[in-house]
């Protein structure tokens, strides 16, 4: 029985320049902040970065890490631009694939399902097609002889998810509203690393939630990283909302005064300077 | 009761957006869509589907009737039972909306949200939108990027584009529509207190306007009351649209 418990510096070890990447959540829900900050701590550069953007966007974009990004939007949810993703397209620093949302699922959907496209009546007569001359589009074999953007398959060579739970082996539960898309970009990558709040036996898993709520399966995880308040300043339901004040904080910080407070050391160095920060007004 | 304020006439022009809308989802952005789509479902049109804004489906006083996660939204979107009342940073004559970037895409001088759903949206389902501040840089002539599809480019796409609608653009000065031979915009009505020629002058395109403009209606009193007392007790109507006086 494998266990596959590592260190977030563990997980990041595995992971190499000019990878592409998935990053789970939804904007400032739920992202793998940890295994993000893990990596603004490597010297991992050169990133296609996959997201639903948030802060873990923004922090690699202002950090210099992310040669393209594919995205929808980048949003910081209570506060709608993300300041550092703004500042990076502003002085056009990174290369965009940007497509529509539904566009987005559809491409993990082809990727999980190791298809090279599926068709999506979206894009079509938007300046998505302008923007991505790369997008072709198919046109149905059948009566209709309706067409749509085949969107590209949008496999990675890694993901990275967080949860709410996990056992060492790599099933991974959500216990919040939504599931997002955490298990179509495990499904989606030839590695993931799956952070949790906490590591439980698998018998705690199903024992005051239902087996629906088991997202991520063991078949598609590589690294199992126990990481408490790992989403942090993100959201993370039930165990705790997004941290406003801190987010705040971020986004009107310069990030190299931020970076310097919160980023130069270590998880724990992390947590506790939040805790600091936290009685502090902002 | 007091006289209505600006942000309740506009609560009426955006709850008659899902009037007759039968029991599809409302998915109002914007605070004074969400108060329009609760006054809406809360009086004529009870089949109304809501959402707290996240996963769940609830009704006017908050109970849960369903579960609607992202992943099941984007379906509901495709299936078409939905009418979205969506921002806009940028609209033109024909109804292309843009919520990307100010400026060249390739290096924007302003980075908005980026084009999210509004492309997907527009293929299929109604979508209507909603403009707290109606002026030149919002109705421009050509949007910078195309993210809702306006009816000059779904022409282009008659298959693909069947399902595409923009009923109506709601504004703190009135009410548009594309109810004109090529789709142009059109002024439907003018909230109370507001000309013609203060229209024309916040719009930066040429503006269909018939020989008679109706007023926007005036709420009920049943209505007023659910707005103020029920729906929107801390007044967050006001925070979009300011109270001002008039004349």
């Amino acid at each position: 029985m494998s266990d596959k418990t590592m260190s977030a510096e563990e997980a990041v070890g595995r992971l190499e320049s000019g990878m592409t990447l998935g990053i789970g959540g939804w904007g400032s829900r739920r992202k793998p902040m940890a295994l993000v900050r893990a990596l603004l701590r490597s010297q991992i550069t050169d990133l296609t970065v996959i997201s639903y953007g948030g802060p873990d966007v923004g922090m690699l974009a202002a950090a210099g890490r992310i040669r393209k990004l594919v995205t929808a939007f980048v949003t910081l949810d209570s506060i709608p631009l993300e300041p550092h993703y703004r500042a990076a397209r502003e002085r056009g620093a990174l290369d965009l694939m940007e497509i529509d949302e539904a566009m987005f699922l559809w491409g993990l959907r082809a990727a999980a399902n190791r298809l090279p496209f599926l068709p999506v009546r979206a894009g079509i007569g938007s300046d998505v097609m302008r923007v991505n001359p790369g997008l072709r589009t198919v046109t149905s074999p059948y009566e209709d002889g309706e067409t749509f953007v085949a969107v590209p398959a949008l496999r990675m060579d890694a993901a990275l998810v967080h949860v709410s739970r996990a056992d060492r082996r790599g099933n991974g539960q959500y216990l919040g509203p939504d599931p997002y898309f955490d298990d179509l970009f495990c499904e989606a990558a030839d590695t993931a690393y799956v952070s949790c709040e906490r590591i439980v036996d698998t018998a705690e898993l199903t024992k005051e939630a239902a087996p629906q709520t088991l997202l991520v399966k063991r078949h598609t995880v590589t690294g199992v990283v126990e990481a408490p308040n790992g989403a942090h300043f993100t959201s993370c339901a039930p165990d705790y909302g997004r941290d406003e004040a801190f987010q705040k904080r971020y986004a009107t910080t310069p990030w190299a005064q931020f970076a310097a407070r919160f980023l130069d050391g270590d998880e724990q160095a992390y947590q506790s300077a939040v805790r600091s920060a936290a009685g502090e007004a902002t | 009761m007091s006289a209505v304020s600006r942000a309740e006439y506009c609560v009426i022009a955006c709850a008659e957006a899902w009037r007759d809308a039968g029991e599809i989802l409302a998915s109002p952005m914007g605070l004074i869509p969400s108060v329009g789509a609760r006054l809406a479902r809360s009086t004529f049109s009870p089949d109304l589907l809501l959402t707290d804004g996240e996963a769940m489906l609830v009704a006017p006083d908050g109970t849960v009737e369903g579960w609607l996660p992202y992943r099941q939204h984007l379906t509901l979107v495709t299936g078409g039972r939905r009418h979205v009342m969506m921002g806009a940073s940028q609209i033109d004559r024909y109804g292309n909306q843009n919520i990307s970037c100010i400026g060249d895409w390739t290096r924007p001088k302003r980075q908005l949200l980026g084009v999210r759903g509004a492309s997907v949206n527009t293929l299929n389902n109604p979508t209507s939108y909603w403009i707290p501040r109606h002026s030149r840089r919002v109705f421009v002539e050509r949007v910078d990027l195309v993210c809702g599809v306006g009816y000059d480019h779904a022409a282009e796409h008659p298959e693909t584009a069947r399902f595409h609608r923009v009923p109506r653009v709601v504004s703190d000065l009135g009410v548009f529509d594309f109810t004109t031979p090529d789709h142009s915009m059109r002024l439907a009505s003018l909230h109370p207190g507001v000309t013609v020629d203060q229209v024309r002058e916040a719009t930066g395109f040429e503006l269909t306007v018939p020989d008679e403009v109706p007023y926007t209606r005036e709420p009920t009193d049943r209505e007023l009351e659910l707005i103020r007392e029920v729906i929107d007790p801390g007044k967050t109507r006001a925070r979009e649209v300011p109270d001002r006086e008039t004349g």
